[in-house]
């Protein structure tokens, strides 16, 4: 399961800290939203639910996207390896 | 009451490449436990430290540290005449072997304390021995090579996998890709700093710090990790926050508990994407950004003149994550006057004590 390392600061404004590394980044609604799910610990299947609740957006999108985001976010070392 | 104390402290150069000695004295005004008069050292007339009066009380002029120890002992006896001073803090690399060298003449003859690594620990973690260093340590370090002429730059090829760090002795480290950028590096910091010329390997990774305070004994007394987050042309932290980096912690902990380092220090590493820890430098004083501790909650220089005292002092165990520092430059605007006096006297300062004080 994806996991977010529990360190990893996100405000209401959508800025993440990394504390173990210094990195900060800036999301939009989207990105803030997912990575609150994910620090929650919701799965793939409740973040997909919830996302497309919440925005415009298909199924098929939302995979392609979220792959890629999660990508992103396993580069910048925010993820837990397991 | 606070206890009164008065500290003598080098490192005034507040430039664009900082000394310690302005955020030492600032942590030192932000003691709970004393009232200092902070007396100044000065090696140049335009140290900025100089003119900051709310920072330092007065300064007095010093030899360079190639004068030798008997004259630097002449000038610190005729300040301490004057001043009576409890604690003294110096704060440049160059400057430590005559101070470590007159530590303990200067307690006995004169009653100033201070709180410095001794002479083996100050030599065994030099540039030049660090990757034996890192061997007795269990430390890794990346593998280093001394180098005196030109002539022994072909040969680097030989034990080296381009691009590599070229170092100066005390200061000054630049990243070559080829033989001719190696050469360049070469008669630019030996022309600045002298011979040796440390040639390092290069570790690809991010740049990570780490302050650190030693009891001597084998305690740490409190550490702060730091991530630069800008860096100037010279390699200096222009801002940077603190780290939640368990494993920078517990390196900077195996290494003073290894060697009992007694003082401040600064651990410099580069950490890879595998998460490992190369040691690149020891710096065997507190670092220009020790102010960063200040503010996560652990004044290190306030424990350091503590311990220098023969008090005992209780180990930090936690800081602030997340605090930034970044620097500022600042114009400040001094009468020609002020200039004439530390020019002509090697003295200046708004509170001129007398010796009967």
């Amino acid at each position: 399961m994806i996991s977010l390392k529990k360190n990893i600061a996100i405000s209401e404004s959508g800025f993440v800290f990394n504390p173990t590394t210094g990195d900060s980044f800036s999301l939009n609604s989207v990105g803030t939203d997912i990575l609150k799910l994910l620090k929650d610990g919701k799965n793939e299947k409740e973040v997909k639910t919830t996302v497309i609740d919440r925005y415009d957006v298909d199924g098929e999108t939302f995979d392609k996207d979220y792959y890629d985001f999660l990508k992103m976010l396993g580069q910048y070392k925010l993820l837990d390896a397991s | 009451m606070k206890k009164q104390l008065t500290i003598a402290i080098t490192g005034l150069n507040n430039i664009d490449s900082p000394g310690p000695g302005i955020p030492v004295i600032r942590a030192l005004r932000d003691s709970t436990e004393f009232d200092v008069r902070i007396i100044g050292l000065s090696y140049e007339t335009l140290e900025p430290g100089i003119y900051m009066h709310e920072m330092v009380d007065y300064v007095y002029q010093i030899p360079f540290p190639k004068s030798g120890t008997d004259v630097i002992f002449g000038h610190i006896s005729y300040i301490n005449s004057v001043e009576n001073i409890d604690v003294l803090i110096p704060n440049f690399d160059a400057e430590l072997y005559n101070f470590i060298k007159l530590s303990g003449r200067m307690e006995k003859e004169l009653g100033i304390k201070t709180f410095l690594p001794t002479m083996e620990q100050f030599e065994a973690r030099h540039k030049v021995n660090l990757e034996e260093y890192g061997e007795k340590h269990g430390l890794l370090v990346p593998k280093s090579k001394m180098i005196f002429s030109t002539a022994e730059i072909p040969k680097l090829a030989q034990d080296f996998t381009y691009p590599i760090v070229v170092k100066g002795q005390f200061y000054d480290a630049h990243i070559a890709y080829n033989q001719e950028q190696v050469a360049t590096y070469f008669n630019k910091i030996a022309a600045k700093w002298g011979l040796p010329i440390v040639i390092q390997q290069f570790v690809y990774g991010t740049e990570v710090n780490i302050v650190a305070l030693g009891d001597g004994e084998g305690n740490m007394i409190g550490a702060v990790p730091m991530r630069k987050q800008y860096i100037t042309d010279k390699g200096k932290a222009w801002a940077g926050v603190s780290l939640d980096d368990e494993g920078l912690i517990k390196q900077a902990k195996s290494m003073i508990g290894s060697s009992k380092w007694r003082g401040g220090m600064e651990l410099e590493y580069i950490k890879t994407s595998d998460d490992e820890y190369y040691l690149i430098e020891i710096n065997p004083r507190f670092p220009a950004w020790v102010y960063l501790a200040v503010g996560c909650g652990q004044n290190l220089p306030e424990a350091l003149v503590k311990m220098a005292l023969g008090e005992k002092v209780e180990a930090y165990d936690s800081y602030e994550i997340g605090k930034m520092f970044i620097r500022y430059s600042w114009d400040m605007i001094v009468d020609m006057k002020e200039f004439e006096e530390i020019s002509t006297t090697g003295e200046l300062g708004p509170k001129k004590r007398t010796p009967v004080d």
